[in-house]
Formats: structure tokens, C-alpha cells, sequence
């Protein structure tokens, strides 16, 4: 739609826009090429900082890391959705006594930060009697947290679906748990699949908050290999590698964010709100 | 339960205090990077387009705890200008938040009605001047609640700093641990300071709702 926002460049403009393009690109170069000397020039691009790849034990260790930190997330996603499930269908209860504990629950665990979060079951816990350890503290902050989210974003999926779906249920004579069950949560789903795929990339990024428990992830593990002085600890080539491993893991999972979103406006399985990306936006971040 | 926070008030203190200039400094770069980077997202020229998106992209991707490991980390060891921890703070959270600023303004841009764009353009307007006298001044409107949105995150997010030698609230709980004080007691302050920072955020949105609710 912002190709609308100018017209098809003349000859003056087109000379000029390439003129901007070009400099643009000079910049660019220029910023990457002083990035790269100084990589260069600090001897990160040498042959031994970068030989702890070719062990096959620090191989299978950073598949471990890579296990771990998915092995949390898909603990933490699994949780995170039942979890945004259950309250998204207490918040939308006509009984007062589960309408308002879950809303205050989930709007608790939306307002608090997650670290904060997982500090208080890493450190304070164990005070009152829970020792839950770094796994189930990373994991458990996760689905509070996302799964606060998930509620608030099934919910405004179900308010999302046409008023007719509901009535037209009840007319046919249709429990209120079987048209919230068979009618509305479906059609919530099915609208709502783009955002709950970019929540789990939120989830599959704040996995690395475990970094700061110590939970034994790709982050962790960057930081133990970035010490070893037999490779003159090389800390950014692990930096970059782990690095490119979030980006592919993530810019996977947010494609498929992207593909479902096309389908569901081919299908006309959007929302029916205008800006139903701006409230989404609102509700994710 | 008042005792705690009267016996570790430099902690409280500290910490707070930190958190809001991490929070103001960063949100101030978040808003003036993202806003460059949707600009260059919605221009006519395609090298800008790429860079913008690319660079939301790469941050998008990324988890913010890896952009605070690179800054706290790896930047030492290209052996620039030595900077403090705090200031690495600041940039590893300008940086990251930018790229949400970009698509939050973006699709705001998206909202605005073609016709208004066509409008302008047969009136004869510059790119520029569509931009910032039509299309912004009615994107601003749609922008006010997920921008919020952003910044509440961003406030939440100032906490990762704690990890990398920053102290700021989020570094309280550990360090009341270190000293021994009941945790429980502590996390009740720590989730009212932060609820007293949000306030002021809703506040502004509903301040900033309310004067540009004009119909359409």
C-alpha cells in the first residue's frame, strides 16, 4: 500500500533516487567494512579462534546447548497454550467468581517483567519451600508470561468472531460449552494462528533469559566456549555462530507466521477488524 | 513489610533509578532510529527499503539477552572507544527496540486511507511533504496504543540489563538474596515500582488518545 505514497519517478527522479540508493549502499558498505576490519584487525577472523568447531566434543556440546534450549521451549509452548486456553474461556465466563481471579492473573503476569519473574522462582522460591531449579524456573516464568499473553490474544480472537456465529448457535440449541468449544474457539484459532506463531518466536527468544540462571542453553554455552584459552577464547566467532543459529531458528518460525497469515487473507480467515494487525501488535508485544 | 524497603532503600533506590534512565535514554533512541528505519521502509528507493528491512529483520530474530551478550561481551574485544556498561545497556536496547518502533509506525502508515495519498499527490505534493503534512499526522492516531504497548516492553525489558553489570530493578531480587532479606516481601515492592512506572505510560496514551480523537 506505501507504493501509493509516490508517483512512478520520472527521468530527474530516477536519476536521484539512484543517486540515494547508491550513497545508501556506500554507507552500508562503509559501516560493514569497518566492522569486518576491526574483526580482521583484532584477529577474529584467525584460523585457531575458530578451530573449536572441528572437535567433536564441543560439536556435540553445542548440540546439547541447542537441545536444551528447545527442549524449553517446547515444554514452555506446549504449557503456554493450554495455559492461554483455560483463561482466555474463564475471562469470557458469565460467572463473576472465574471472570475476575482470571483476569487479574492474567493481567498480573503480563505486567511483571519475565526476568523478574524467573529471579523470584530461581531465588525466592526455594525460601518458602519450592526448589524448582533452573529448568522448571525458565520454563514456568515462560508460560505464566506467554501464556498471559495467548489468553488475551484467544480471547480477543473469540470477541473477533461475528456476533451471528454465537447467535445462530444458541438458536440451534447449543450449549454454552459447546459453542464455545465447537463454534467460537475454532474459528478464534484459525484467526488468530498468525499471532500465536509470533508469540512462540517471542517464547523461543526469551528461552535465552535462561542465560541469566545459568540453565545450560546456546547462550551459556557461548559464554564457556568464549573462555577457552587453548582457542585464544573466541568469544565473538562463538558470538556469530550462535547468533546465526537464533536468526535461522526464529526467522524460520516467524515465516511460517507469515505464510499462515497470507493464507487465512486468501481464505478470508482474517479478522474482520480493519487493523486488526495494529490490535494484534498491541496485544503481542 | 515496610522494614525491607526502608533497610535496602540504596538498593530500591539505585535500582529504580537506573531502570527510568535506561528506560528514558533507550526509549528516546528506540523512537528516533525506528521512525528513520520506517521512513527508509516506505521510500522509493529500493536499496533504503532493503536496509530497513533487513535490519528489522535481524533484530526481530534475535533474542535481546544475545544483543546484551555482543555488547557486553564481544564489543570489547574489537577494541573500540571503551564505553560503560550503561551505555552498552542503553544501545543494546535502543537497537533492539528500534526494529519494533519501525513496524509499529510502519503499518500505522498502512492504515492511513490510499485515496488520502492519491489526494495528495494530485494536489501535488512531494513524497516529503505527504509524508509528514498528510499521512503521519493521521497514522499518529493509530500508532498511540501499540507504541505504548512497545514502550511497556521496552520498560520490561530493561531488566535483561541485570544480567550484564548493570544495576537496575531487576538486579534487586539476587542482591536481596545475597543479603539474606525474605524474597517475597521483596518481589511485592519490586511488582509495585514497577506498577507505579506504568502508570505514567497509560496515562500519556489516554491523555494522547483523548486529544486526537477527532472522527475521521
Amino acid at each position: 500500500m506505501s507504493s501509493a505514497l509516490y508517483d512512478l519517478p520520472g527521468p530527474r527522479a530516477r536519476v536521484r533516487n539512484k543517486a540515494i540508493g547508491v550513497l545508501a549502499i556506500l554507507c552500508i558498505v562503509a559501516l560493514a567494512g569497518f566492522v569486518g576490519y576491526r574483526f580482521w584487525a583484532t584477529g577474529q577472523f584467525e584460523g585457531p579462534k575458530w578451530e573449536w568447531l572441528l572437535y567433536k566434543d564441543l560439536q556435540l556440546q553445542l548440540f546439547a546447548a541447542l537441545g536444551a534450549t528447545l527442549g524449553a521451549f517446547v515444554v514452555a509452548a506446549l504449557l503456554a497454550l493450554a495455559f492461554g486456553l483455560l483463561f482466555a474461556v474463564a475471562r469470557l465466563s458469565e460467572h463473576w467468581w472465574l471472570r475476575t481471579p482470571a483476569f487479574a492473573i492474567v493481567e498480573f503476569f503480563r505486567a511483571i517483567p519475565l526476568v523478574v519473574m524467573i529471579f523470584f522462582l530461581f531465588y525466592a522460591a526455594p525460601q518458602a519451600g519450592i526448589t524448582l531449579g533452573v529448568f522448571w524456573s525458565l520454563v514456568v516464568s515462560l508460560t505464566l508470561y506467554n501464556g498471559s499473553v495467548l489468553a488475551e490474544v484467544f480471547r480477543a480472537g473469540m470477541q473477533a468472531v461475528p456476533r451471528g456465529q454465537r447467535e445462530a448457535a444458541y438458536a440451534l440449541g447449543l450449549r454454552k460449552n459447546q459453542v464455545m468449544r465447537a463454534v467460537l474457539l475454532p474459528q478464534a484459532i484459525q484467526a488468530m494462528l498468525p499471532t500465536i506463531v509470533s508469540q512462540l518466536v517471542v517464547l523461543l527468544k526469551d528461552t535465552a533469559l535462561g542465560y541469566l540462571i545459568t540453565y545450560q542453553e546456546l547462550l551459556n554455552e557461548a559464554r564457556y566456549l568464549g573462555s577457552l584459552t587453548e582457542f585464544g577464547r573466541p568469544i565473538i566467532p562463538t558470538a556469530l555462530v550462535i547468533g546465526t543459529i537464533y536468526i535461522t531458528l526464529c526467522t524460520a518460525l516467524s515465516a511460517l507466521a507469515g505464510y499462515l497469515e497470507r493464507r487465512s487473507r486468501r481464505t478470508g480467515r482474517a479478522l474482520p477488524t480493519p487493523d486488526a494487525r495494529l490490535v494484534t501488535a498491541e496485544l503481542a508485544t | 513489610m515496610i522494614e525491607l524497603l526502608l533497610d535496602n532503600r540504596d538498593l530500591f533506590i539505585t535500582g529504580f533509578l537506573h531502570t527510568i534512565l535506561l528506560f528514558l535514554l533507550a526509549g528516546l533512541g528506540a523512537l528516533i532510529i525506528g521512525t528513520l528505519l520506517a521512513a527508509m521502509r516506505v521510500s522509493p528507493v529500493p536499496a533504503l527499503q532493503l536496509v530497513g528491512t533487513g535490519y528489522v529483520t535481524i533484530f526481530r530474530n534475535t533474542p535481546l539477552t544475545l544483543v546484551f551478550f555482543f555488547f557486553t561481551f564481544a564489543y570489547p574485544r574489537l577494541e573500540l572507544v571503551n564505553v560503560s556498561f550503561f551505555t552498552r545497556a542503553v544501545l543494546a536496547l535502543a537497537m533492539y527496540t528500534a526494529a519494533f518502533v519501525c513496524e509499529v509506525v510502519r503499518s500505522g502508515i498502512n492504515t492511513v486511507d490510499v485515496g488520502q495519498f492519491e489526494a495528495s499527490r494530485a494536489l501535488g505534493f512531494t513524497f516529503s511533504q505527504t509524508l509528514t503534512t498528510v499521512v503521519v499526522p493521521q497514522a499518529i492516531r493509530s500508532v498511540v496504543p501499540p507504541m505504548t504497548s512497545v514502550l511497556n516492553s521496552l520498560l520490561k525489558n530493561t531488566t535483561i540489563a541485570a544480567g550484564f553489570s548493570v544495576l537496575e530493578a531487576g538486579q534487586i531480587t539476587p542482591a536481596l538474596s545475597e543479603r539474606g532479606a525474605p524474597l517475597l516481601i521483596g518481589m511485592f515492592w519490586i511488582a509495585v515500582g514497577f506498577g507505579i512506572l506504568v502508570v505514567p505510560l497509560t496515562a500519556t496514551q489516554r491523555a494522547l488518545e483523548k486529544r486526537w480523537s477527532v472522527a475521521r
